[in-house]
């Protein structure tokens, strides 16, 4: 999907030119995606030089952090820093970075065109809709709405609070749903995204994330701005 | 949970016990979330879904209304500038398009239409009641009576209604937002202030505005141009704390106090909104000739935290006009 880099090349002027806003990840600090650059040599082996990321099937995927936005990676960070999110792979890499770094990357990141996705594909036509039904309509008798009604628009992120996860690797999507649904994540803003994982059986978490995974998202849509 | 045999329809023979102890499992997990259970001889209808349709015996013409009238009804701001001219989808108010208990469902208006209706004082049919929506909720211009917009979405809400008895003699489980109990203490602007950034700014916005991303609405406003004028039901605090209690925070029902619903309910309705279109040119007069709605609102009345009186401005919003001319009234004398 060449045109894809193209948007997102416009994303990013429009995003630090027309709006005016830069973002102010951590503690009003401003970031500086060029420094923010330099700073994920460390980062790479994991989140890829593109921020794509990997999906490990098996193991522990390693998300895409391309074109989530700055703010949520910011929080992501620090919250890995101070033990609100419990991770012992990305703890470490976290606890590297200070804020004006943490801000830099996110910044960085933030305005890096969104990558494909890995994943889903061993699914059935079935299990696609299911998971289609869910990110789209959601299944009001069971109380999960629909993922894009706090996702955004085509699932594509929504301000600083809700990142876009079309375009997510399946395996780090699953991974998480289960997460949430054990308590071992907890730190999303009133418990929003645990209320709704909690009430998703294995076959309903498969099934969206495999939807998610094969969804593309054109950068002009998505939360980088 | 208590087992109830449910008289659910006397007549209709397409809601027998075994189907109706059916419609009860589906439910099951609202109860679960806090959602009040059937009554004894209240009426439980399931409405359709969109699965249903595709694989329904009706003409494929029938079908494609419905799926119009289903579309219009979740994007209603294809219909911006035309019929509509603020923020809102009829789906903002009525979770699920329509389909969920608590949320104003529609297939009651479908099987209880026409029917005399207080905020006009006369017999409304299916349309007039769109029309109603349209012309408070929507701040708009409703579509024509006849209207192939009108067709469609009134076609899609007798859809949902499928199976359920006319003018059924039973009252209607979980109609419109259903109630709360009237609050211990007065509802007040300075706690409501306090739930309302606690639970809701994180989607509205912290001055009410809601998001917009790219055009489109993620989170609608709940107060100002874009939101809902001074004369739709939302705007009355008893509808509004049920609307909160049942359906708000988002994925979150039954999760706040009445107390809390209540004076978040009072908050939010502490700020301006486009002009009721049945404005007299003076707030007074016109809160007191609409008592029996303006009852339970804040229009008219002085904001105490800093003196300001509601609803006193001729700011229409986005739209040019008042009062939609479609508005009719009918005597049979
Ligand atoms: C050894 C692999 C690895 C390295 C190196 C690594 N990460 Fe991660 N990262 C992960 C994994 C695995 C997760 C998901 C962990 C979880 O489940 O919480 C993650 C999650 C994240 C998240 C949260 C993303 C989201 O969508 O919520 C951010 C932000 C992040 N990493 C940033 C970084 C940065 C910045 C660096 C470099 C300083 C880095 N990571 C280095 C493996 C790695
Ligand atoms: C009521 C709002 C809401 C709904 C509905 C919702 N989410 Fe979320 N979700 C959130 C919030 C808020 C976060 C961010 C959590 C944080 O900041 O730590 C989130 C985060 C996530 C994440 C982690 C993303 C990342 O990069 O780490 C995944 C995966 C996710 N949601 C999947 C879903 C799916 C799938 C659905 C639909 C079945 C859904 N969500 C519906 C609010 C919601
Ligand atoms: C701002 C919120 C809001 C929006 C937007 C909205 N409605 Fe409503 N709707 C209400 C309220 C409030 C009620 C009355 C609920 C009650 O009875 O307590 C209602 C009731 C109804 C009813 C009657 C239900 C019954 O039980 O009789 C119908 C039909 C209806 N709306 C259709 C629509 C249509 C069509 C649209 C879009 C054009 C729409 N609504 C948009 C708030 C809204
Ligand atoms: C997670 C995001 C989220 C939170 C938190 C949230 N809402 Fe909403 N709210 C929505 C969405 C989305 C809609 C529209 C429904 C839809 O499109 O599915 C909505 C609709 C509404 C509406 C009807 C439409 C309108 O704009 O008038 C009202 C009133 C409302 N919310 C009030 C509240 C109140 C009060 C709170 C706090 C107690 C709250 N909401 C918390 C997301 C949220």
């Amino acid at each position: 999907m060449r045109k894809k880099q193209l948007a997102g090349g416009l994303a990013l002027l429009l995003g630090f030119g027309l709006a005016g806003t830069p973002a102010l990840a951590v503690d009003g600090l401003e970031g500086d995606p060029q420094r923010g650059e330099g700073l994920t040599q460390t980062c790479i082996s994991c989140h890829q030089a593109d921020g794509s990321g990997q999906n490990v099937p098996g193991g522990e995927s390693w998300p895409r952090l391309a074109g989530l936005s700055a703010g949520y990676i910011a929080r992501q960070l620090k919250d890995y820093q101070e033990g609100r999110r419990q991770n012992s792979t990305m703890a470490a890499f976290a606890n590297m970075l200070d804020d004006q770094a943490v801000a830099d990357v996110a910044a960085y990141y933030a305005q890096l065109p969104v990558t494909e996705a890995q994943g889903g594909d061993d699914v059935d036509d079935a299990t696609l809709a299911r998971g289609e039904e869910l990110a789209l309509r959601g299944d009001w008798n069971q109380y999960i709405v629909s993922c894009q009604s706090c996702h955004g628009p085509g699932n594509a992120g929504a301000g600083e609070a809700f990142p876009g996860i079309a375009s997510q690797h399946a395996g780090y999507i699953a991974g998480q749903l289960h997460q949430w649904q054990e308590g071992e994540r907890d730190n999303d803003p009133q418990g929003l995204m645990a209320a709704i994982a909690k009430r998703m059986s294995d076959e309903d978490i498969r099934a969206v994330s495999a939807w998610l995974a094969r969804q593309r998202v054109t950068s002009a849509q998505g939360d980088s701005k | 949970m208590k087992i109830r045999k449910l008289t659910l329809t006397t007549g209709a023979a397409v809601l027998l016990a075994g189907a109706a102890s059916a419609a009860w499992d589906e439910y099951k997990p609202l109860f679960a979330l806090g959602y009040a259970e059937p009554e004894e001889g209240q009426l439980v209808h399931i409405p359709p879904t969109l699965q249903d349709l595709e694989d329904a015996a009706m003409s494929p013409e029938l079908k494609e209304v419905v799926r119009r009238g289903y579309d219009l009804f979740v994007d209603t701001q294809q219909l911006r500038g035309q019929h509509v001219f603020n923020d809102m989808n009829c789906a903002s108010c009525h979770m699920d398009a329509g389909r969920q208990p608590f949320s104003a469902a529609l297939w009651p208006a479908a099987i209880t239409l026409p029917d005399y209706r207080g905020k006009n004082w006369q017999v409304n049919s299916l349309e007039e009641r769109v029309v109603g929506c349209f012309t408070y909720s929507m701040n708009g211009d409703p579509p024509e009576y006849g209207s192939d917009t009108m067709l469609a979405i009134t076609t899609y809400m007798q859809w949902l209604a499928k199976g359920a008895p006319v003018y059924p003699d039973q009252e209607i489980y979980g109609r419109g937002y259903g109630s709360v109990d009237e609050p211990e203490q007065e509802p007040n602007y300075e706690r409501g202030k306090e739930v309302y950034a606690q639970s809701c700014a994180i989607c509205h916005a912290e001055d009410g505005q809601g998001l917009k991303q790219d055009g489109q609405v993620v989170f609608p406003p709940l107060w100002g141009d874009g939101s809902y004028n001074w004369g739709a039901g939302m705007s009355r605090i008893n509808t509004s704390a049920a609307f909160i209690k049942h359906n708000m925070p988002l994925g979150q029902p039954n999760s706040l106090s009445d107390q809390e619903a209540w004076d978040v309910a009072f908050y939010m309705n502490s700020h301006e909104r486009p002009q009721d279109p049945r404005y007299t040119g003076d707030v007074h007069e016109t809160r007191e000739k609409h008592a029996n709605f303006h009852g339970r609102t804040l229009y008219g009345t002085v904001r105490e935290v800093d003196g300001h009186l509601l609803g006193d401005h001729d700011n229409t919003g986005e739209k040019d006009f008042l009062r939609p001319e479609i508005l009719r009234s009918r005597t049979f004398d």
